[in-house]
């Protein structure tokens, strides 16, 4: 059952470079994880309000998961039967040392208060969510790196929050979910984007979240495996959106990260926008160069869950990453998650030893300073 | 001989009559209506008629018959072109309104193009508001041999995999009538599932993810198992996202096809089979290795049916251009016998 304890798999771990896994999700064991970091007032309000989502489910999701508690692997309940994700020991003993996790970035999804439409419970919620990160995480382990979780509705509020976390070495990005209420690269978001290139710290974009929007723009699809298809194409019109306002032309210095999005998409969409851009960049004056160099300058993508060829054909694979570029493509697991990735063996085997460097920790490396730890 | 000679052009579009124009083919009230209230233009966002891409800087004097003929049909030596008319029935709210609206546009489509030119075939314009009245529409005329597909824009209420809309696709498939589905939203939803962008070159981007929604609820909500005869038309798609989509949505297919049991196969296996795109745009670089290769990922060139999407300005010079990579065989087969396998009644209407 456990491949990663067989004579194979150690000799693979005997030969393998270092890791950096950009997507690991921690979880609380319980709400009452969150209290000694919220106010009595805030506490009570979520006890009594609890979420309001821009959706209409008060518990679950419009789209339930296939697996239990928000899709995790049905392995990675730790032995006391708490909660995935919630138990630094068994994350170690199952996932950060068979695996040679060297640096692990950790995206906490929820609760953070992420779109909630409460703007003052969302500020309390994510600040909670990052004092209980450094305190039950990265405090104790090294090799975990948090995430400030900001308040993104609000962004004078997220500007507030990232200025509080700047100069603590435990967080090494910013994160925002991918589906918002409005398009990412709208000016209302802009502070947020000024202070990441203040403090110096990449923006994460993890998919999921509500916008109050249909799923698409042809309406709310029926099923899970719809909604997941479909981050392809918000995140198609999120980068649609940095591009056309001319994000990275007023905030040179941005790096964007994009998390679970999968990335077999991104090709035809730079080269949709690189077309239409040349037909009407009158519209758009202050956007100078073509779409697709400004995303070869700016985004990096996550190779968690990767869209595979059908029928299977490598070099289809290999043809979509290169179009990407080899240096934009960061390894992701998503651990503890059903879809988990494991690192020995998600990565194209066919890659040189270079290129799968490169995908498990060098790209990633250029991206996030984790020398801030030290 | 013109390099497009014998060539069929799948998305040719009429100039969008001013209301005015179809007064002559409204019943008594709804003509009335149009002008004691003032509805005089049903041009749709999608397509504001100024706009650099929705009209080439040659096509601006060419309006009608006269003008489309003499620049695609006589210019290029089509045998045939499939007209797809934009005007927005899909727009209108009141469903009656919309039902009168379909029925006098595809009426003058008949009478004002079919009628004059035999190398001319239409599409039928559905109001979809009302799917009894949709599928009235396509038994009204699905006589008219001329008619070969039943057309509906990229974005609508719901994604047309929704079980309510099937009866309109059975009515479709079974008359021969591929389901097309050109560009262009009913705006019952914002332009993209974020909301709405500030720029119009991010409405026209956003298109195209329009399609990838429909193709995945067609998909996974189980129509072509429900309707193993419809085919389906994507018309001004873009085409070059498709092999990706389809990897992503087999991937999560294997992960979760225990939602939609009646996925028996893979998602793209059955796209191979049912889905055709046509050429313009084409969303690629001029790269002839690279097109190589993407057409490689998308497995059949037999999904491909050629377009010029005139008078939309996706091409410069005096006609279409073949996809980079092309072989004059490849193109051939795109520009005629993928058409014409697509469209079954396109040749007996050809041939009568």
């Amino acid at each position: 059952m456990n491949e990663l304890s067989s004579p194979r798999a150690a000799a693979l771990r005997a030969t393998r470079s270092p890791l950096v896994d950009c997507d690991i999700h921690p979880r609380l064991r319980s709400p009452a994880d969150l209290k000694p970091y919220l106010t009595e007032r805030w506490w009570q309000h979520w006890q009594s309000y609890g979420y309001r989502r821009r959706h209409g489910f008060v518990k679950g999701h419009p789209f339930p998961k296939a697996h239990p508690v928000d899709g995790m692997r049905r392995d990675s309940f730790p032995p006391d039967g708490s909660m995935p994700g919630s138990d630094l020991d068994f994350m170690r003993a199952q996932y950060l040392d068979p695996c040679g996790v060297t640096h692990g970035v950790m995206n906490v999804l929820s609760p953070t208060g992420a779109g909630e439409t409460n703007a003052e419970f969302s500020a309390a919620m994510a600040s909670a969510a990052n004092d209980w990160q450094v305190e039950a995480w990265t405090r104790r382990e090294p090799r975990l790196h948090a995430s400030i979780c900001v308040p993104y509705e609000d962004p004078e509020a997220s500007v507030r929050e990232i200025r509080r976390r700047a100069d603590d070495p435990s967080f090494c990005q910013i994160l925002l979910l991918s589906r918002t209420a409005e398009a990412l690269g709208r000016r209302r978001y802009w502070p947020i984007y000024a202070a990441a290139e203040e403090v110096g710290l990449p923006i994460g974009i993890h998919v999921f979240g509500y916008s109050g929007h249909a799923a698409t723009n042809t309406g709310w699809p029926s099923f899970y495996i719809e909604e997941m298809a479909e981050h392809g194409t918000s995140c198609s019109a999120l980068l649609t959106s940095f591009v056309m306002e001319g994000v990275f032309e007023r905030f040179p210095k941005l790096k964007l990260v994009l998390i679970e999005a999968g990335f077999g998409w991104l090709p035809s969409l730079a080269w949709r926008l690189d077309k239409v851009w040349a037909r009407m960049r009158d519209e758009v004056p202050h956007v100078i160069r073509p779409p697709s160099e400004i995303l070869k300058t700016h985004l990096w993508v996550t190779t968690q869950p990767m869209e595979e060829p059908d029928p299977p054909k490598p070099q289809h694979l290999l043809d979509t990453m290169g179009w990407i570029g080899w240096d934009r493509i960061m390894f992701a697991s998503d651990y503890p998650h059903w879809d988990f990735d494991d690192p020995d063996r998600a990565i194209p085997p066919m890659l040189d030893p270079a290129t799968k460097a490169r995908i498990r920790h060098g790209n990633a490396e250029a991206v996030y300073d984790f020398a801030r730890r030290r | 001989m013109h390099r497009l000679a014998g060539a069929i052009d799948c998305d040719l579009h009429p100039e969008v009559p001013p209301v005015a124009a179809l007064l002559p083919y409204l019943d008594g009230h709804w003509a009335d209506a149009m002008v004691e209230r003032g509805i005089e233009s049903l041009d749709g966002a999608s397509y504001p008629p100024n706009v650099p891409f929705c009209c080439r800087p040659d096509g601006r004097g060419a309006t009608g018959l006269a003008g489309l003929r003499a620049a695609t049909l006589d210019a290029w030596g089509l045998s045939a072109g499939i007209l797809n008319p934009l005007f927005g029935v899909h727009l209108v709210f009141n469903a009656d309104m919309a039902v009168a609206l379909a029925r006098a546009l595809n009426d003058w489509i008949a009478a004002e193009y079919l009628d004059r030119d035999p190398r001319l075939r239409a599409s039928i314009v559905l109001p979809l508001q009302s799917v009894p009245d949709a599928v009235a529409e396509i038994e009204r005329l699905a006589g008219d041999r001329r008619f070969v597909q039943v057309l509906v824009p990229a974005m609508w209420e719901v994604p047309y995999g929704r079980r309510s809309l099937w009866p309109v696709w059975e009515a479709a498939a079974k008359h021969g009538l591929p389901l097309g589905i050109h560009a262009g939203s009913a705006y019952r939803h914002p332009p993209t599932s974020l909301g709405w962008p500030s720029y119009q070159l991010e409405d026209y981007a956003a298109q195209s993810l329009g399609f990838q929604s429909q193709v995945g609820s067609l998909l996974t909500e189980g129509v072509f198992q429900q309707i193993p005869a419809l085919t389906v038309v994507l018309i001004e798609s873009g085409v070059s996202w498709m092999p990706s989509y389809l990897w992503r949505l087999g991937k999560f297919w294997r992960g979760v096809r225990s939602e939609v049991p009646w996925l028996a196969e893979s998602p793209a296996s059955i796209a191979r089979r049912h889905v055709r795109m046509t050429t313009a745009p084409f969303d690629t670089p001029d790269d002839p290795a690279l097109v190589t290769r993407l057409m490689d990922q998308l497995g059949s060139e037999a999904m491909l049916l050629f377009a010029s999407d005139w008078p939309h300005w996706h091409w410069d010079g005096a006609a279409p251009p073949r996809p980079p990579g092309f072989s004059d065989a490849a193109f051939r087969r795109i520009a005629q016998e993928n058409a014409q396998a697509t469209y079954p009644r396109l040749m007996q209407a050809v041939t009568a």
